[in-house]
């Protein structure tokens, strides 16, 4: 204390006044983060120093907002290097099995380690580790999650929608859509178009 | 899967279910907190508290007192706030109709309730998995099945 009143008479008999501030860095962050964040107006939760947690997903368009405000402080958003090859991996299967072209007779092993530029080997551990799931079931998910849109849609048959996905028989599609999900294709039909009957009926 | 715990809602009339699952999604290598309730109008007051946190999953018994799963089911479905919600019906019923019924109703996975533990720890676990698999890949809620 003694050392600042010298300190402030030292400078009060130059002209110029100088004053001499301390600031605690991580309470000035999280002050311009509350600031920055409370703009998007989405409930948030500041976890430490260096995490946010959101209440909801950010569409893409509110994480390009966020970035533009926090730039100017000087604080960048982060995405780990690890989780953005797994989603390159998840963009690239997911651009295999809904492309308008019949799905490929090449190993998906082979294709996604010439789209990405690293060995199979690599991706496939990378994608357990990170998702606690195979690539194997992500391209199972994807298959039979355009199945039942294909199926939806109404407009094709089963035969051609096992054609379109590269199955080998209409039976091998049938037995991995039960498998996957519990339910025989028939099923699953039956079921969403009694779902549009009931919206149906509801909004008339 | 995701760094932090999923959260779980579960809503059975039944304690001892209600321990057992517990002690399932414990044992289980996915993070969970869960919260239980004791019967349907305990869960719709629960769900529409104000700035309550809704869960990750809503696990739903069909047979209880006072609100059974199915009321509850189509007040979730009908409500803004509460539709986007993952619903796994949690009952004792294996009945092809009362399956198809519920995923009419919307919902999102049928589990039948195992006779054991390791089964349960099994199909819960695969369940949440799969829900999680929904909420990365932004695939459409709406075809969300799962019967087990």
């Amino acid at each position: 204390m003694l050392f600042l009143l010298s300190n402030l008479q030292e400078y009060s008999m130059a002209v110029f006044m100088n004053i001499l501030i301390k600031y605690d860095i991580s309470l000035t962050c999280k002050a311009i983060l509350q600031e920055q964040l409370e703009k998007l107006a989405i409930d948030f939760n500041i976890i430490g120093l260096n995490e946010i947690e959101f209440k909801k997903d950010l569409l893409p368009e509110q994480t390009e907002l966020l970035k533009s405000f926090l730039l100017k402080y000087g604080i960048e958003i982060i995405e780990n290097q690890k989780t953005a090859l797994v989603q390159k991996i998840k963009d690239a299967i997911t651009d295999m099995v809904w492309s308008d072209d019949i799905l490929p007779n090449i190993a998906t092993s082979a294709y996604l380690a010439d789209t990405l530029n690293h060995s199979y080997g690599y991706l496939s551990n990378l994608f357990s580790e990170i998702t606690y799931s195979t690539i194997e079931n992500y391209i199972i998910f994807q298959k039979i999650e355009r199945v039942k849109q294909m199926t939806i849609s109404g407009n094709y048959t089963l035969t051609e929608i096992s054609y379109q996905l590269n199955y080998s028989s209409v039976a091998h599609l049938s037995n991995q859509f039960k498998k996957t999900t519990g339910l025989t294709p028939s099923a699953f039909q039956r079921i969403v178009k009694k779902k549009r009957e009931n919206r149906a009926a509801v909004s008339n | 899967m995701p760094d932090k715990p999923l959260y779980v809602l579960l809503a059975d009339d039944d304690e001892d279910d209600r321990l057992i699952f517990k002690e399932a999604l414990e044992d289980i290598k996915i993070k969970t907190i869960v919260t239980t309730v004791n019967d349907g109008i305990e869960l719709m007051e629960y769900l529409t508290q104000d700035g309550v946190l809704l869960p990750d999953v809503v696990f739903l018994d069909l047979n209880m007192p006072r609100k059974n799963g199915m009321q509850c089911l189509e007040e979730i479905r009908n409500s803004p706030a509460l539709k986007h919600l993952t619903i796994a019906i949690y009952s004792t019923s294996g009945a092809e109709r009362d399956i198809e019924e519920t995923f009419v109703m919307g919902a999102n996975v049928y589990i039948k309730k195992p006779n054991d533990f390791s089964t349960l720890k099994k199909v819960v676990e695969e369940a949440m998995r799969i829900n999680w698999q929904y909420h990365i890949s932004g695939s459409n809620k709406e075809s969300f099945m799962l019967s087990m």
